[in-house]
């Protein structure tokens, strides 16, 4: 083939994904920036260019800062626990302990539900009076909680639905780095007669960072991305405590209606996003040279 | 999964009783909410908060449930989407992937960035615009709308390139001698290949898009174009009363299928879900 045909080659295999990629991803991307320059169309108003005003409202919207607060902390609070908590599982379930079969299918069945179901069974575990908490903290002799219902702990409630449906999965990509891990490093370890725990730290753990890197990156996607159980849940309430931003999006979007100001929102998912491509690109250049 | 690495520094003595039980208190958390519901599905409502021993089991849950929304309906929708969208992956991923990995041409180390994109910006934040897209084209509240942002999956090329790259070159070029056009050597000498990394992709992409709910939600509200996922939630919503019993049938009985396949299949599913994490 000559060259020039073989690059035709090329660009047409290409061409149906490109084309696709490029209206649903590119197209919608800068089109949603360009939409945040302008006011929201309404029946008898076209739209029109009104610069950074969307912003500016944003700026001062009390509900938009407490979206992005609920959402760090939401961020902050499931990506820790989950990460670790796979890592153990990972950990228990690679050693021979009795019942390996049954903990690994424990472990693991929260991530193959749909995260709305998952939403669903909680709900009922959580609710007041006839809930299994309720029931269960009746029974030492607390009193009752709404817990989704209070300000205080609708939040980690939700955050407590997604460590439980996350670290399953996280638990899988470690299992296999723990697998394709040469038996010689325990085996030479042992012979210079490290502790277990100094082997951990000392050697599998740095051995595992492109796991856990791989990991927390997801983990950092999915607290912005997935909000299926506020839907089902809380609805943001009580009071917006468990508003985060992609569920304030859809509020504005999808209830009120404000298409422009929620690209302008968008704008500011698509910014958090893109730092941490950025993120994840310097510390795997970093890994590379390492290596 | 035969050999474990930490054989050498696997807890002995009381270690290992504290880590066993400490394995199984947490294995007992996660299973619990799960049990839960499937108690008060298969019991009677009276039963649903009430746990004792002589409950008597019944399926009247499932069968209210099954009646009182077009379940039926909400499957089928959501098999052809899943299907669609699967085969519709399975054909673009495997073009553009053989394309990133085996040929050269001006432009690709671009184009290849540009697909990335999609790992960071995936469709499930970009609601507003493609909700506006989906209206232009006239294709609002239809099952092809739910599926058209996700067909052509960034995530599935990255995976087949990678897959692709380690064919020997050999064979390509035995192939090409053979007469045999670039895609027929496709078709011959790579896709057979790479049956373990379509098997993985499928797996999980079939459980992502069974899953999905948001997007969904947004571009469907007829009973036509609904899949299980948003038909379980308009049930749930809907005044249902607080009917615990029934809601919870209905929900084991959307995820019914998929728990089925993984309780089946779930070593695939499994290794599925770790060939396609490792990059």
């Amino acid at each position: 083939m000559t060259r020039t045909r073989e690059w035709l080659y090329a660009w047409l295999l290409l061409l149906p994904a490109a084309a696709l990629l490029a209206l649903f991803t590119h197209y919608p991307a800068v089109a949603n920036l360009w939409h945040s320059f302008y006011s929201t169309p309404k029946a008898a108003r076209p739209a029109k260019f009104i610069g950074i005003d969307n912003y500016r409202a944003l700026v001062d919207d009390p509900i938009f800062w407490q979206a992005l607060t609920n959402n760090l902390w939401y961020a902050l609070g499931t990506i820790p626990l989950s990460i670790a908590l796979a890592l153990l599982m990972a950990v228990w379930v690679n050693e021979r302990l009795p019942g390996r079969g049954f903990l690994r299918l424990a472990y693991f069945t929260p991530t193959v539900l749909p995260m709305i179901a998952v939403a669903n069974i909680w709900l009922f575990f959580y609710t007041p009076e006839y809930g299994l908490l309720e029931q269960f903290t009746n029974a030492l002799g607390f009193g009752r909680h709404n817990w989704l219902g209070s300000k205080s702990t609708a939040l980690p409630a939700l955050m407590a639905v997604t460590i439980w449906k996350e670290a399953g999965f996280f638990m899988i990509f470690y299992l296999a780095a723990l697998q394709s891990m040469s038996p010689h490093l325990a085996e030479a370890a042992a012979i210079e007669g490290a502790s277990r725990a100094y082997f951990f730290r000392r050697i599998t753990f740095p051995l595992l960072m492109p796991t856990t890197l791989f990991v927390l990156v997801n983990a950092v996607i999915n607290a912005f991305r997935l909000v299926d159980h506020v839907v089902v849940m809380t609805r943001g309430g009580p009071d917006n405590a468990t508003a985060l931003l992609l569920y304030y999006i859809f509020e504005i979007g999808f209830r009120f209606w404000d298409s422009s100001y929620a690209a302008a929102l968008t704008m500011v998912l698509l910014t958090l996003l893109a730092v941490v491509a950025i993120l994840q690109f310097v510390f795997l250049e970093r890994r590379t040279h390492y290596q | 999964m035969a050999t474990s690495t930490t054989g050498i520094y696997a807890p002995h003595g009381p270690a290992r009783v504290v880590e066993t039980l400490g394995a199984w208190v947490l294995g007992v958390l996660w299973v619990l909410p799960l049990l839960y519901a499937f108690w008060s599905a298969f019991h009677p409502p009276a039963f649903s908060t009430r746990f004792a021993l002589d409950a008597p089991l019944t399926l009247d849950n499932f069968v209210k449930a099954w009646h009182a929304a077009p379940f039926a309906r909400y499957f089928l929708n959501t098999v052809v989407l899943v299907t669609m969208i699967l085969a519709a992956q399975l054909v673009l991923v495997t073009l553009a992937a053989y394309a990133f990995a085996r040929f050269d041409f001006p432009g690709r180390n671009v184009a290849f960035a540009l697909v990335l994109v999609q790992l960071m910006i995936m469709p499930d934040v970009l609601l507003v615009e493609n909700y506006r897209t989906m209206t232009a084209l006239g294709l609002k509240d239809t099952i092809l709308a739910i599926g058209l942002p996700y067909m052509a999956s960034a995530f599935g090329i990255f995976l087949l390139r990678q897959t692709f790259k380690t064919v020997p070159r050999e064979l390509d070029e035995a192939a090409r001698i053979e007469g045999c056009s670039p895609l027929q050597t496709l078709w011959k000498v790579y896709v057979p290949l790479a049956r373990p990394t379509y098997l993985a992709y499928a797996l999980v992409s079939v459980s992502y898009h069974w899953n999905n709910f948001l997007w969904p939600l947004i571009i469907t509200d007829s009973v036509e174009s609904r899949p299980v996922t948003v038909g379980l939630q308009v049930f749930s919503s809907t005044d249902q009363g607080i009917d615990w019993s029934i809601i919870s049938a209905a929900t084991l009985l959307t995820t019914g299928p998929l728990l089925v396949a993984f309780l089946l299949f779930q070593r695939q599913f499994v290794q599925s879900f770790m060939r396609a994490g490792i990059r």
